[in-house]
């Protein structure tokens, strides 16, 4: 026993093992219950192999089709929105112009949203989109001349509102990091390209946003799962899972309401089989393309 | 040669003059929504739920009111928010030793199976948790465990990327003080806890205060875990009372706010380690 304490070979497993331990137990070992579950029928406890009848139903079902029709249509905005914004933003932060303290104050002012819990933000907007001529923001489009609108209840206006909440609390940590990227760059790029008179337009193209690619590949992997596997954003602001003509339910709301409110669990789990696959899909092509397996394998 | 010049598509002083105040303008849009759920924990919380929050208010129905009733009679308020306070101490001490514990194990030896074992935590880095809700509630539920505090800590102890950060940081920890450890008969778990954990401290500040935030506002895991009111954390409590059956909508909007102070006050004294708790998985290229 005292020899192991100072054994160089066993110790990394010792290490190591709470991990594993986690991984199994809690990732695996669930993962691949909900797997043979979707190929199941489950009622109170009992399961019956009924092969791939779960995912017959799935495919036929239009409540799923919208749903990640909603999931992949809130990514792609959230893509188009929370890289460009955050981007410029930190381009007109991170320059030699303006006061310290007062870029120090933005900063902090942008990283505040991100430190509130959805719920306490999903509170926030959906009392700032309600909808009566009362309501802040029926109260700035009408400052434009414009009626209120139920924002709510309506698909695209509903969407407007759950994009605001994303921006609001997202747009102040990709900030920071295209921040943390810029500052990594050196100096000498800039100087050199002024000294042969490119303009600060043309520096931010040609050296600022290829030399962001590795924070451009890391923002953009978190932001697909992100919006991909988007979930309590619209369970708090439509207050509860259940939205107008499901304008608001995503993949992981239908998983939510199949597999935890109605206890449908066979046809759940397909439904997770079906995040589960597109999210591995994405990450391995992600670390392929990245060059990761490789990184780690030649260490 | 001259230095070059700086171009500007306007002049230097009215150029530096637009650049602030577009900025500043920025920061006050962001501040808004909080400053508007503020006026709104001194208005009538029915009023509130049904005409939203804004700025046009008649300052003569503005009252106290609602911080009156915070501190005398908002039933379970204060128990949520010790739960949640004594469950984020635990949860963030129990996740700083075990990841830190992995992470040095990843680090600092060779052997078979780390590079799998590796890419297992970037692969948990940025898988989403809502993939797992299923599955894991399931289990749960199976073994009888839901309601429990144990249950909603253990499966994150060992958090990916926690271990990342760590491990980082260690693999700059010189292999001269290991060696040291050994020649002077220290075990192998010695050496970690007695020599490079002490000098890991910027490492842990940045770690605990980064899980001491996503903890305190963790959601969806407890809220599948427990079902008890008096077990509730502040944002699933907060949530129960959006219902449009709840008659206490005071208790809702004062609630949502004061659960911002901790997190707002710990910011502000250690803004720079929140940043660089966040930023770490940025810059691994």
């Amino acid at each position: 026993m005292k020899k192991m304490l100072y054994s160089q070979r066993l110790a990394p497993y010792f290490f190591i093992a709470p991990f594993v331990i986690t991984l199994l137990g809690f990732w695996m070992l669930p993962l691949g219950r909900s797997i043979i579950m979707s190929a199941q029928e489950v009622l109170y406890g009992d399961a019956t192999f009924i092969g791939a009848d779960n995912y017959q139903r799935l495919v036929r079902d239009r409540v799923f089709w919208k749903s990640l029709f909603n999931s992949i249509r809130y990514m792609v905005l959230t893509l188009m929105l929370l890289i460009p914004v955050p981007m410029f933003l930190a381009a007109i932060i991170n320059t030699r112009i303006g006061s310290p303290r007062i870029k120090n104050f933005v900063k902090a002012s942008l990283f505040v949203p991100a430190l509130t819990s959805v719920v306490v933000a999903g509170i926030i907007f959906r009392l700032m989109f309600a909808e009566t001529g009362s309501g802040l923001m029926n109260q700035v489009i009408g400052f434009f001349g414009h009626g209120p609108v139920r924002w709510l209840r309506q698909d695209i206006p509903g969407l407007v509102a759950l994009l605001a909440l994303a921006m609001w609390r997202y747009t102040g940590v990709n900030v920071m990091y295209f921040i943390a990227g810029m500052q990594a760059i050196p100096e000498d790029y800039y100087e050199a390209a002024s000294i042969d008179g490119a303009s600060k337009i043309q520096q931010f193209f040609r050296i600022t946003v290829p030399n962001l690619k590795p924070t451009l590949v890391y923002v953009t992997t978190i932001s697909v799962y992100g919006g991909l596997a988007m979930f309590l954003e619209s369970f708090m602001l439509y207050a509860g899972n259940n939205s107008p003509n499901n304008q608001g339910l995503t993949l992981v709301g239908y998983l939510y309401r199949k597999g935890i409110q109605e206890n449908d669990l066979g046809f759940a789990s397909a439904v997770g089989v079906v995040l589960l696959v597109l999210i591995m899909t994405i990450n391995i092509t992600h670390l392929t393309l990245t060059g990761t397996f490789k990184k780690e394998e030649s260490r | 040669m001259s230095r070059p010049r700086e171009k500007y598509p306007l002049p230097r002083g009215l150029f530096v003059g637009v650049h602030t105040t577009f900025l500043v303008l920025i920061a006050i849009i962001v501040l808004v929504p909080l400053a508007s759920i503020f006026v709104g924990t001194f208005q009538d919380g029915n009023d509130v739920i049904r005409n939203g929050i804004s700025f046009d208010v008649d300052l003569a129905a503005l009252s106290f009111d609602n911080y009156v009733m915070l501190f005398t009679d908002s039933g379970l308020y204060f128990r949520w928010f010790l739960n949640s306070f004594l469950l984020t101490a635990a949860q963030v001490a129990g996740t700083l030793l075990v990841s830190s514990f992995v992470a040095y194990g990843f680090a600092m030896y060779d052997f078979k199976g780390r590079n799998v074992g590796f890419i297992a935590v970037l692969l948990l880095m940025t898988v989403p948790f809502e993939m797992m809700m299923l599955p894991m509630y399931v289990m749960v539920n199976d073994l009888g465990l839901a309601d429990t505090y144990i249950v909603v800590v253990l499966p994150f102890l060992a958090a990916a990327v926690t271990i990342f950060f760590f491990r980082q940081y260690f693999l700059g920890v010189p292999k001269e003080l290991l060696e040291a450890g050994r020649v002077d008969g220290v075990t192998e778990f010695g050496i970690f806890f007695k020599l490079v954990l002490p000098i890991s401290k910027p490492a842990v500040a940045a770690m605990a205060i980064l899980n001491g935030m996503i903890i305190w506002n963790n959601f969806l895991w407890p809220l599948l875990v427990l079902r008890s009111a008096e077990k509730f954390t502040l944002p699933i409590g907060l949530n129960t009372l959006l219902t449009p059956y709840a008659n206490n909508y005071e208790l809702l909007i004062i609630g949502a706010f004061f659960s911002l102070i901790p997190i707002l006050v710990l910011f502000l004294l250690f803004q720079r380690f929140f940043v660089a708790g966040m930023t770490a998985g940025a810059l691994k290229g």
